[in-house]
């Protein structure tokens, strides 16, 4: 079936601003596991600038399926309850650009590499930036995702978070310069 | 990992240049001009630019890289799932917050959330944030001259209707200095964010009012280039909206934005 034109102009995006913080923050939002719950893992990283310097007035949204693959459908996000899983979740950088969740690792849909869907917003970007956020497992899956293989191999490094000794996932994202991270556009 | 520390949040709000209105207000008109000419030798250009210099702290914040152009999969064709659970109802009375009343011109601000079909996106949630009538804002690093209201925070929550409204109740906000160049006022204006039907459709914006002296010396309005997507964020006065002796109304619809993957419903795909 053919999907009939748009009638609706989109709403432009506009920045957060300077003074986001007390308008989007709520209780245990970085919470989308409750921390060292069994699964739960941290999703942890730095935001830098062009200039390589961390940003201190970002923020990070996450949305991601559950260690079983599926969506979450439950609602909640906005009232932790500790045990309902979301998959939505929102953190944002520190006084030093760093960000943290605590979430569990995404499971695989119909064998596809699973990631993250993530946003980023920031004082001084106009708008938001959609990303992934994959796990760097699943090397057959990755090489056959078709994102990444559309990318060449320093882009597709932006995209793929490091596991941790610790069980960990570590990514930074840059807004710009070298290692840019890739953006999307749907 | 860069070894780089970050610099104080309060020293970030001020650019280095600091140069006249009249250079930022030349630069804004120099750079429309630039994307029409490109856009009319057929390149297409997003809705708002990233690459945007008037607005001084984007310069280095901003992708230099054109975005990747994806097929969206599940857990991006999907949105989290929201509900009263997660908003009372009275987050979107931003004026019944505190003991007192706050000052200022109180006023409702209602409208409705689209997909690009027209279609009302229902029980999707709606954040809001603003400065107070005198144009302060409560947060911390907001240190310039003008008072704060002990009656006003400026934050609020609502969930659409099944018809995918939603109605605020605030005070109407004021002009705010901030420190992009010399004398830079931001236009009065309201944050919105916005959760659709689908992650992809994430948004955040602002809403401004009818008629302010302040659209065309602003960087962060002019970010958006073409005057009717520019137009699309002033929210509209509606005297229909405004109630006897009680509050002025105006009316703001949003439009999340495709893509066409999200024409169907979930249940359907």
């Amino acid at each position: 079936m053919t999907v009939p034109a748009r009638t609706h102009r989109p709403t432009p995006g506009q920045t957060v601003g300077p003074f986001f913080a007390y308008g989007v923050e709520y209780p245990r939002m970085h919470q989308v596991a409750f921390p060292h719950s069994p699964g739960a893992i941290l999703l942890a990283g730095t935001v830098h600038d062009g200039a390589g310097s961390p940003i201190p007035d970002a923020f990070i949204e996450i949305f991601g399926a559950d260690a079983d693959g599926t969506v979450p459908r439950a609602r909640g996000a906005f009232r932790r309850d500790d045990h309902t899983f979301t998959g939505f979740g929102r953190a944002f950088t520190d006084d030093d650009g760093h960000y943290e969740f605590w979430t569990r690792n995404p499971g695989a849909t119909a064998g596809r590499a699973p990631f993250f869907a993530a946003v980023v917003y920031a004082r001084g970007l106009p708008d938001k930036l959609h990303t992934r956020i994959y796990l760097p497992e699943d090397e057959r899956a990755l090489e056959a995702d078709a994102l990444l293989a559309s990318l060449s191999a320093d882009e597709r490094a932006t995209l793929i978070a490091t596991r941790t000794p610790e069980g960990h996932l570590h990514h930074d994202i840059r807004l710009q310069g070298e290692k840019e991270t890739v953006f999307l556009a749907f | 990992m860069s070894d780089r520390t970050a610099a104080a949040p309060e020293s970030l709000l001020a650019s280095p240049d600091q140069v006249s209105q009249r250079e930022i207000t030349q630069e804004i008109q120099d750079l429309h001009a630039a994307y029409a000419r490109r856009e009319e030798a057929g390149e297409t250009l997003p809705t708002t630019m990233h690459d945007f210099p008037p607005y001084r702290s984007s310069i280095l914040r901003h992708p230099t890289k054109n975005p990747k152009l994806v097929d969206p999969e599940t857990i991006e064709l999907l949105s989290p799932a929201f509900g009263q659970r997660d908003v009372a109802a009275v987050e979107s009375d931003l004026t019944i917050q505190h003991a007192g009343e706050p000052l200022g011109e109180r006023m409702t601000v209602r409208g409705r959330l689209l997909d690009s079909w027209g279609r009302p996106l229902a029980n999707q949630l709606i954040e809001l944030w603003q400065a107070n009538s005198a144009g302060r804002y409560i947060h911390q690093r907001d240190q310039h001259p003008a008072p704060l209201d002990p009656n006003f925070t400026g934050a609020g929550r609502a969930v659409t209707n099944d018809n995918g409204e939603y109605l605020f109740t605030t005070i109407k906000p004021g002009p705010y200095p901030w420190k992009n160049h010399v004398n830079a006022w931001r236009p009065a204006h309201i944050h919105f964010s916005i959760f659709g039907s689908s992650f992809t459709q994430r948004l955040v914006t602002q809403m401004y009012f009818p008629g302010d002296p302040l659209f065309a010396l602003d960087p962060i309005y002019n970010t958006i280039w073409r005057p009717q997507d520019r137009d699309s964020l002033v929210g509209v006065y509606d005297h229909d909206l405004t109630s006897p002796e009680w509050s002025t109304g105006y009316r703001f619809d949003i439009v999340v934005d495709g893509p066409d993957a999200t024409y169907f419903e979930p249940e359907e795909a």
